[in-house]
């Protein structure tokens, strides 16, 4: 306590030098928490969307289905065995139909994945709802990356080539019902939804399933009669590799800011060693053992980065206030880079990355301010007391 | 600072007893800030033995050395090495507050300790607003509060004035009456002199004379 309290008093008689530090620190700090909080907001509002918009609580796929394979997915498809049958008819599983398509906007030929859903579903947040049209038009819903990039609107119609079970092209005009806005990129590019029914017609392929989403209700969480269960973690592998990668970026970023931060701490440790000899060697005189004077110049420096903390408080909290509540703005191109990301990223503070941001912050001040200080405890206290540098 | 060895002290047997008010005396180089560093256990002599109030400095470990300065011996240095960031009050409480002495008898040894140097009314200052003399004076509160039982002075009147030189004598003449404490300076300055009860001279590190001044030699 009385090291703590002495070394608090020492820097904050110290005046300029320690406010030169503190802010810097105080600076990184609330830098590498908005950060954190930026990723932790973008990984949860990433995981939440791509579940309710496109995985579900998990999915079964057919053995043949490989989500990066169209040249398979002609074959990707089978009937569902009963156990998921009844899975589907209770509402926890809703089977999709996928099949590859070429549409012909304004007389341009773009490569589309057709896929049929039940327009009745309630376990993917697609307004599958806009495809119950009191039409005899084969009507579709698709997202606005792939309205854009084909320069389609809502009611505008557009030719739809497929091929059926047997290989057979047909093609026919359908009906943009609705376009909407995700921030799943992966329910949206190169897409169009149609009825289940619809679509088992148009290929021939009645009954027939590539996959099926499941939800929280479903209780079956392994592979079922030859469908293969995938679960969240297989399927947002991808997301959860992208984040990971960010995080590495993070790690980047923050070393050279506290790099920067904490070269501030280490050139005042130093200059107060060289500077303060005959302070050492009067402490040591009044009783002091050289190792206790080494924990005071080692908790001083620790003090910049608790201080540090302090002060972010003060004028951290309502910077994040207002932050978390007007958030990041994105550019408009990240919705051509299949991420899934929102116009505006919101940030979410968790306490455990704010504690880790204090460990790092204080774990590490506390070594860069003991590194000069081991000095201390080699010196010749006569030395010191006459101010002499040794 | 050169790479070769240099005796400073050489065949020195001195014998302190408790309540004495001494002076090394001699010329720069002749050893006595030595003597008195290894008096108050900051150094180690090379050879011999000394002992300071019954224990042998060279034998006593980092910790022990350092309780003993704590406990028993106070500093007075001739650059007052008052803590700069520290009021007065707090620097003559520091040598407490290593004691781990509980606060109100800490408060009322310190108080006590101000009025003795007559500080009292400068405890809230800080020494950069004290002139040489107030500072020294604080210097030797810091060294008397822990009522020790050696005070050692080096040169404590090198940066002051006649008069605040006589000033801090006779207050340090007055504790060694009033506490039985023991003093010993370093010193070459004359007026120092003037209130030693015995001086020592000291010349190449060795002592030349050792004798107790007498009333009437004063």
């Amino acid at each position: 306590m009385l090291l703590l309290k002495t070394a608090f008093k020492n820097i904050l008689g110290a005046g300029k030098r320690t406010w030169l530090n503190v802010t810097v620190l105080s600076f990184t700090f609330v830098l590498m928490v908005a950060y954190n909080g930026t990723i932790d907001g973008w990984k949860l509002d990433a995981r939440r969307e791509t579940r309710l918009w496109e995985t579900g609580a998990g999915q079964f796929w057919h053995p043949d289905y490989d989500r990066f394979d169209v040249f398979t997915l002609q074959d990707a498809h089978g009937l569902v065995p009963p156990t998921l049958q009844n899975c589907i008819q209770n509402g926890s599983l809703t089977p999709i139909l996928v099949t590859q398509g070429v549409i012909y906007p304004q007389g341009r030929m773009q490569n589309v994945l057709i896929k049929g859903i039940d327009p009745e579903q309630d376990i993917v947040q697609i307004p599958t709802w806009e495809l119950r049209q009191n039409t005899d038009e084969i009507t579709a819903i698709t997202g606005s990356r792939t309205a854009q990039s084909a320069r389609l609107q809502r009611g505008d119609r557009v030719m739809l080539r497929w091929r059926d079970k047997n290989g057979a092209f047909d093609a026919k005009e359908i009906l943009i019902a609705h376009v909407f806005e995700t921030k799943v990129p992966t329910v949206d590019i190169g897409q169009i939804w149609m009825d289940l029914t619809q679509l088992r017609q148009m290929t021939n392929m009645p009954l027939e399933t590539t996959y099926l989403i499941a939800s929280d209700r479903c209780p079956i969480y392994s592979d079922t009669d030859g469908w293969i269960h995938k679960d969240l973690k297989f399927l947002m592998a991808d997301l959860d590799s992208m984040i990971r990668g960010n995080r590495v970026e993070t790690i980047i970023i923050f070393s050279i800011l506290l790099a920067i931060a904490l070269l501030a701490v280490f050139d005042t440790q130093t200059l107060s060693i060289f500077r303060r000899q005959r302070e050492i060697g009067t402490y040591v005189a009044l009783g002091m053992t050289p190792r206790r004077v080494t924990h005071l110049f080692t908790l001083e420096g620790t003090c910049f980065s608790l201080l540090s903390i302090l002060v972010s408080l003060v004028w951290g909290t309502p910077a994040m206030a207002l932050y978390a509540q007007i958030g990041y703005k994105m550019p408009k191109m990240v919705d051509d880079m299949g991420v899934v990301m929102g116009r505006v990223l919101y940030p979410v503070f968790q306490p455990s990355s704010i504690f880790t941001s204090i460990v790092i912050v204080v774990g590490l001040s506390a070594l860069i301010s003991y590194l000069p200080t081991r000095k201390i405890a080699k010196q010749n206290v006569v030395e010191a007391l006459k101010g002499k540098i040794v | 600072m050169g790479t070769g060895t240099f005796t400073a002290l050489k065949e020195i047997n001195l014998n302190i007893e408790a309540g004495e008010f001494i002076g090394l005396v001699g010329p720069s180089g002749s050893g006595k800030t030595t003597l008195l560093n290894i008096m108050g256990s900051l150094d180690t002599p090379t050879q011999g033995e000394a002992k300071v109030l019954g224990r042998s400095v060279a034998t006593l470990s980092t910790k022990e050395s350092a309780a003993l300065r704590n406990q028993s011996i106070g500093f007075i240095f001739q650059n007052y090495n008052l803590l700069p960031v520290y009021t007065v009050y707090e620097n003559v409480e520091f040598a407490l507050l290593l004691r781990n002495m509980p606060l109100e008898a800490r408060r009322k040894a310190t108080l006590e300790a101000l009025e003795w140097v007559g500080l009292t009314d400068k405890k809230q200052s800080r020494p950069a607003q004290l002139s040489g003399g107030e500072c020294q004076r604080v210097a030797i509160a810091r060294a008397m509060v822990k009522r020790p039982e050696v005070v050692l002075a080096d040169e404590p009147s090198a940066n002051l004035d006649a008069e605040n030189s006589h000033h801090i004598l006779q207050m340090m003449s007055a504790l060694n009456r009033e506490l039985r404490t023991t003093f010993v300076f370093a010193t070459h300055d004359e007026k120092v002199m003037q209130y030693l009860h015995r001086i020592i001279k000291l010349q190449d590190g060795q002592i030349i004379s050792d004798h107790v001044v007498t009333q009437n030699s004063l």
